[in-house]
């Protein structure tokens, strides 16, 4: 599937300075591998030691937390918009 | 002399100085900030405090203020209330309630963290302020940038409470509602945050922001005589101010300013949105986020910042965390109201109801010091009261229909001699 992923400021040196990057993923797994393949530092920010997506990186799809549509599970649509969200911050 | 504090990461410990950002740009992880505490103890003493205004700014030196600021907005310095009645209904011999629903000057604990965080907007040069805020945010954002000059500009999920948008427009700053929910609109903040300027003080801001939430655990230490309580029971939605309550208590045990303590840590959160309450108890790692159903509408945070710190707060504290539903929310908001004269908002009620339910469950003992944290105000949430109580239907101004009432609809109400 053809989708859009969109690059959040400090990871955009990783990314030849680009604010988006078209990617051709089915899942998390394989867009995890992509984005590292074209970018390899970028994929030591992203993951852990033990290859995991570190716990304060959040993916979004089409603006939805991609936890809420099933994580890893999740197939990717056609035209699909992931976000990455560094750092949730936040309080209330 | 410089400042003595900076920006660290809280997972791979990288030093960032200080700089408006509130994620490591290496790891990712979230910054905290650390002191020098040893060049600390040089320049203060409990003594020097006590003699200083009573407000968080007598904790100056324990803060991330830039050099040289001063402020002369009275905020914090609440009263912490021995809850003999309320203590009495739980069983409980030493009970207090550290009151912020009177905090100045929008009546939330908020007005603490906002009043830490735009002191470094302005060291930052920013002159738009902001914020994600599910509504006692957005009032102290909205009264401190029209007290110190700043333009506001804040992000709310579009069905708050009628009281906190209007107490937010009221002084000048714009409002953007959002059709979504409050992490709907963190999101979108984190993406504006990236693109615009502006000082977002719970996002680009948030780790300057976050120490003022200390202020409520020194206050709490100095009000018991600069003594830690056994426990405390702290509301949780982003799960902050629990973690930055301990952090308090850990500074100034390290300050020689209390002896040390094992001091409980508990957190309260909605069961309508309790992702950090429903991994405690269940005993996961990990959080899993939640979409909020409560009419706690300040705790509703599905995907908290900080669930995964305020859980290990919780768990090597040997606390623990639980909820409740919304009818015991209300019945606790009455409760404390009819027991202290306290009227404090959802969030207070969920704290007030979790505490019970901690002594029903044998974790609060009936001879400790427990201190429950009362974070908001009664009046800016009436609604969650709607049907709860009857309106008489008026009578005449005549005695004699006094008279006819007193002996139809007063029946408890002692006549006197």
């Amino acid at each position: 599937m053809n989708i859009t992923v969109h690059i959040p400021t400090p990871l955009r040196r990783f990314a030849d300075g680009g604010n988006q990057v078209q990617c051709s993923a089915a899942n998390m797994a394989e867009l995890l591998e992509q984005l590292e393949q074209r970018f390899p530092q970028m994929g030591t920010q992203l993951k852990d030691e033990t290859g995991k997506v570190r716990p304060f990186v959040n993916f979004y799809v089409n603006d939805e937390d991609i936890r809420f549509l099933g994580g890893n599970e999740y197939q990717f649509r056609e035209g699909d918009e992931v976000l990455i969200v560094p750092s949730i911050a936040g309080g209330r | 002399m410089g400042v003595r504090y900076k920006l660290k990461c809280q997972e791979c410990g990288k030093d960032w100085g200080n700089r408006p950002i509130s994620y490591c740009q290496d790891c990712l992880g979230p910054l905290g900030v650390a002191y020098d505490l040893a060049a600390i103890r040089e320049v203060i003493t409990r003594d020097e405090i006590a003699q200083r205004a009573a407000n968080l700014w007598r904790y100056a030196e324990l803060l991330p203020l830039p050099e040289d600021f001063r402020s002369e907005l009275p905020v914090g310095g609440t009263p912490l209330l021995k809850a003999n009645h309320f203590g009495q209904k739980l069983g409980l011999r030493h009970l207090f309630l550290k009151n912020d629903a009177v905090c100045f000057p929008t009546l939330s604990f908020k007005d603490r963290v906002v009043a830490v965080a735009l002191s470094q907007a302005r060291a930052f040069g920013f002159e738009v302020v902001s914020c994600s805020s599910t509504g006692n945010l957005a009032n102290a954002v909205a009264a401190q940038a029209a007290y110190s000059g700043f333009q506001a500009c804040i992000f709310i999920p579009a069905d708050l409470e009628a009281a906190k948008v209007v107490n937010t427009q009221v002084f000048g700053a714009r409002l953007v509602r959002i059709s979504g929910n409050y992490d709907q609109v963190n999101r979108l903040c984190s993406q504006i945050s990236d693109r615009f300027q502006w000082g977002f003080v719970n996002i680009n801001l948030r780790p300057y922001y976050a120490e003022g939430s200390k202020t409520v655990g020194f206050e709490i230490a100095e009000q018991l005589g600069w003594e830690l309580p056994d426990n405390v029971v702290v509301p949780m939605a982003g799960g902050s101010l629990i973690t930055k309550i301990a952090k308090a208590f850990r500074e100034l045990v390290e300050l020689g300013f209390v002896k040390p303590r094992a001091v409980k840590f508990f957190g309260a959160q909605a069961t309508g949105c309790s992702p950090i309450s429903h991994a405690v108890k269940a005993g996961l790692d990990e959080l899993t986020p939640q979409k909020p159903a409560t009419i706690a509408r300040s705790l509703a945070i599905g995907n908290p910042a900080d669930g995964r710190y305020a859980m290990k707060t919780i768990r090597t504290s040997g606390g623990w965390s639980d909820d409740c539903s919304d009818a015991e929310i209300v019945e606790a908001m009455r409760l404390l109201a009819e027991t202290e004269g306290v009227f404090t908002e959802t969030a207070g009620g969920v704290t007030a109801g979790v505490t019970r339910k901690l002594v029903d469950q044998g974790r609060i003992g009936r001879d400790e010091t427990t201190v429950v944290c009362i974070t908001g105000n009664g009046l800016k949430t009436t609604e969650a009261l709607a049907g709860q109580y009857e309106l008489e239907e008026p009578i005449a101004p005549r005695l004699a229909a006094f008279e006819e009432f007193q002996a139809k609809r007063l029946g408890g109400i002692a006549v006197g001699a």
